[in-house]
């Protein structure tokens, strides 16, 4: 423990570091995402297109991709923006199936209901499809959120910068805190974005309240007794 | 012959789906609980393969308390059949009926032989027996349910609802299906539904439910029609509205029957002797001997 | 592109093919350990899912702890379990193995619970032993998303296997961590490129498996993707 009381401003400039590369791919992904997964949803051929291609970037390891991108893109392997790319690509890569999905899930009768009382194309995705798919699409980006936070660290063996610096200069100098505290400082990171995004979803989707939820469970529950 | 005893079921949560019940199955005779959701027809139901076991009281088949039985067995004894048909999804039509004698230790092949034939009995065509149960229609699968609750040759056959989700005219035709299959079979019939038509059409036997598992009236379908027992029973059975209420009017060409709603019912052929609503020796609900459906 | 060519040369250079350091002898080191680590982590967490499955019971446990487990970086849990247990193999099986727990789990009780509860309640109706629903009727029908937590947790494994060169000499995350220390950018890249190359086939393995076993009559209309819902991108 005296070796955390003794760096906290190591762990407070990585902490930066880290959200430094981690919050942009979250919020790039999703903006990205959404018109890709839109795509996916609204034709088939571009659908077994994009989410094979998307289903295959996901099956990419990290480390190589890490290595491998510099090459490709023109940054440098230990540069902040090298990682923020990579992280961005595996957040589409598990958004837009999200998206996909989500738009998928809203209901037939509420989609042919809303072009009936004449939304038009464009009007009907804002107003009615992405609203409905927001708890599913608040889902995805969730764990998106988490997994970002959780596998930025991987970058620290490649010498850029972030929490996983912990990692490998505990492991390297053998002090256990060290590591203990870039775990526990990783876990506290993904889980404050975690609930941020949870706010911000009550803000924007107020009908997803818990209130709601409850209603509906014991209604559910009279269901199932009956 | 079934038996319940001062049967009272209370669930972990409190409700009383069941209450001090007693009721006699006859042998070799259908006998239809009938109640809206809440009546604990189905919870009865399930007590006599022990999918539910009473609070209190005893079910017995044949003088036997079935409570002192192995379930597992009990239930290889039993036909079972289900509102969505419940058949395994990832098995063709022969071998979801196959399923119990194989269980039984019946071998593959002979198990496959006795399944179609079974096929025959409920009047599905054999070349359905390699589908999957996805690719049949409701009514077709219903079939394949009840061929499944007969394949172990039971005296008893269990039918939760098992018409309740198919279409009107298939229901219609399974109905007399089953009442075709039960002259034919014998079996004691235990059919539980929330549709009164339903059970007078194929009960010979009714018990009225009201909500709690308490008997309103047990009774042959023209007892109950001819005599409710109470306001209840008349109202759920609507003796005093609707189709069942039919009575003579002149139009000047001759007598007709109409409804309590004042439709055209149908005329009454053979001389009439009594002023019955319903014959006394009526067959079940609305279709009296000589009324022509409309 | 000049690197890209230098991977090429890599790849194919004679003397990257023999001894004890041959890409060969390390692309069967890291299959070989993903197996292994596969076959632990499966023994310990089907039985288990199955359980939850088919009882209904500690699910919200299951999903605690397999959430718990996801949170945490994997280097994070490499090198401090390296740091326990010594340098070497261990470290590596103990923490991929913990990793690869939350997917299979997550793929063997979800699976049995997005089976129609009525097809469960009719075998239990027509006189299923319990043994025999969870062996006749459950694990057929819940096996599309077992297998999809088994693919999650196969590629988590080949990627953090890549990562635990780190802390142990073995696999072919070695290539890339030795290029990188050497600036070789054949070696690294190469290196890299057969990982990925790995990764892709194992994946397009397991969407072979799925169509074979997969029983007929339950294709239609089943979610048989589970990544998604039980996982992220921890690798």
């Amino acid at each position: 423990m005296t070796w955390v009381w003794s760096n906290l401003d190591f762990i407070w400039d990585r902490t930066l570091d880290h959200l430094l590369v981690s919050v942009p791919p979250i919020i790039l992904s999703f903006l990205i995402a959404v018109p890709l997964g839109w795509l996916a949803h609204r034709y088939r051929v571009s659908r077994g297109i994009i989410l094979t291609v998307v289903g295959l970037f996901y099956a990419v390891p990290s480390l190589p991709l890490f290595i491998v991108l510099p090459f490709i893109v023109g940054t440098s392997v230990r540069s902040p923006l090298n990682l923020i790319i990579a992280l961005t690509l595996y957040g589409v890569a598990l958004l837009v199936r999200v998206v996909a999905d989500g738009l998928e899930s809203v209901d037939r009768e509420v989609r042919q209901s809303a072009t009936a009382v004449g939304f038009s194309a464009r009007s009907q995705f804002w107003q009615v499809e992405l609203p409905l798919a927001g708890p599913v699409l608040l889902a995805g980006l969730r764990v998106v959120a988490v997994s970002t936070v959780s596998l930025a660290t991987v970058g620290a063996v490649i010498g850029a910068q972030s929490l996983g610096s912990l990692f490998t200069d505990g492991f390297q100098r053998g002090i256990q805190s060290e590591i203990m505290a870039g775990i526990v400082a990783t876990v506290a990171l993904a889980l404050i974005l975690d609930g941020i995004l949870v706010l911000l979803g009550r803000m924007i989707m107020p009908w997803t309240r818990p209130q709601a939820a409850v209603v509906r469970r014991a209604a559910e529950l009279k269901r199932v007794a009956a | 012959m079934i038996e319940f005893r001062s049967v009272t079921k209370r669930f972990a949560d409190g409700t009383v789906a069941v209450d001090n019940f007693n009721l006699v199955l006859p042998s070799r005779k259908t006998t239809v609980l009938v109640g809206t959701s809440g009546s604990g027809k189905t919870t009865l139901l399930r007590m006599i393969n022990r999918m539910v076991d009473p609070t209190s009281g005893t079910v017995e088949i044949d003088g036997a308390d079935i409570g002192t039985l192995e379930p597992v067995k009990l239930r290889r004894g039993i036909g079972y059949v289900m509102q969505n048909s419940g058949l395994l999804p990832h098995r063709k039509v022969i071998d979801n009926v196959a399923t119990v004698p194989m269980l039984r230790g019946l071998t593959r092949k002979k198990a496959r032989e006795d399944a179609l034939l079974l096929l025959d009995t409920v009047g599905l065509d054999r070349s359905l027996a390699d589908r999957y149960p996805s690719q049949l229609s409701g009514g077709q699968q219903q079939r394949v349910g009840v061929a499944r609750g007969l394949a172990v040759n039971p005296n008893i056959l269990l039918m939760d609802e098992p018409f309740g989700a198919v279409d009107p005219i298939v229901r219609a035709e399974l109905q007399q299906e089953l009442l075709r299959l039960q002259r034919e079979l014998d079996k004691t019939v235990v059919f539980v539904t929330h549709d009164i038509d339903e059970a007078f059409l194929l009960g010979d036997q009714v018990a009225i439910l009201r909500t709690g598992g308490k008997i309103a009236q047990v009774g042959t379908p023209a007892e109950i029609l001819a005599n409710p027992a109470d306001e209840f029973v008349a109202t759920f059975v609507g003796a005093e509205r609707g189709k069942r209420s039919l009575h003579l009017e002149n139009h000047g060409h001759g007598d007709v029957l109409v409804d309590g709603d004042g439709r055209l019912a149908g005329v009454l052929v053979g001389a009439p002797t009594t002023q019955d609503k319903a014959g006394p020796a009526s067959g079940p609900g609305a279709s009296a001997p000589g009324v022509e459906p409309r | 592109m000049n690197f890209f060519l230098d991977a090429l040369n890599w790849l194919v250079d004679p003397a990257n093919h023999v001894g004890d350091g041959a890409i060969g002898i390390r692309v069967v080191q890291h299959l070989g350990f993903t197996a292994v680590t596969l076959v632990f982590a499966s023994v310990i967490a089907i039985p288990i899912g199955f359980l939850i499955g088919h009882t209904g019971r500690g699910r919200g446990l299951a999903v605690a702890v397999s959430g718990a487990l996801r949170a945490i970086p994997t280097l994070g849990l490499l090198t401090i379990v390296a740091l326990w247990v010594g340098i070497g193999l261990d470290a590596p099986y103990v923490a991929l193995t913990v990793l690869a727990i939350p997917p299979i789990l997550a793929g063997a009780y979800t699976g049995f619970q997005a089976i129609d509860r009525t097809t469960v309640d009719a075998a239990r109706a027509v006189g299923m032993s319990e043994r025999q629903i969870v062996r006749l009727v459950e694990m057929p029908l819940g096996l599309p998303l077992l297998i999809g937590g088994l693919r999650s947790a196969t590629l988590q494994i080949v990627a953090t296997a890549t990562l635990a060169a780190y802390v142990a000499d073995f696999g072919l995350g070695r290539f890339l961590f030795t290029g990188l220390k050497t600036r070789d950018y054949g070696e690294m890249l190469g290196g890299s490129i057969l990982v990925i190359l790995l990764a892709l086939a194992l994946e397009g393995a397991f969407a072979l498996v799925r169509i074979l076993v997969v029983p007929r009559g339950v294709t239609a209309g089943r979610p048989t993707d589970i990544r998604v819902r039980s996982k992220g991108l921890t690798r």
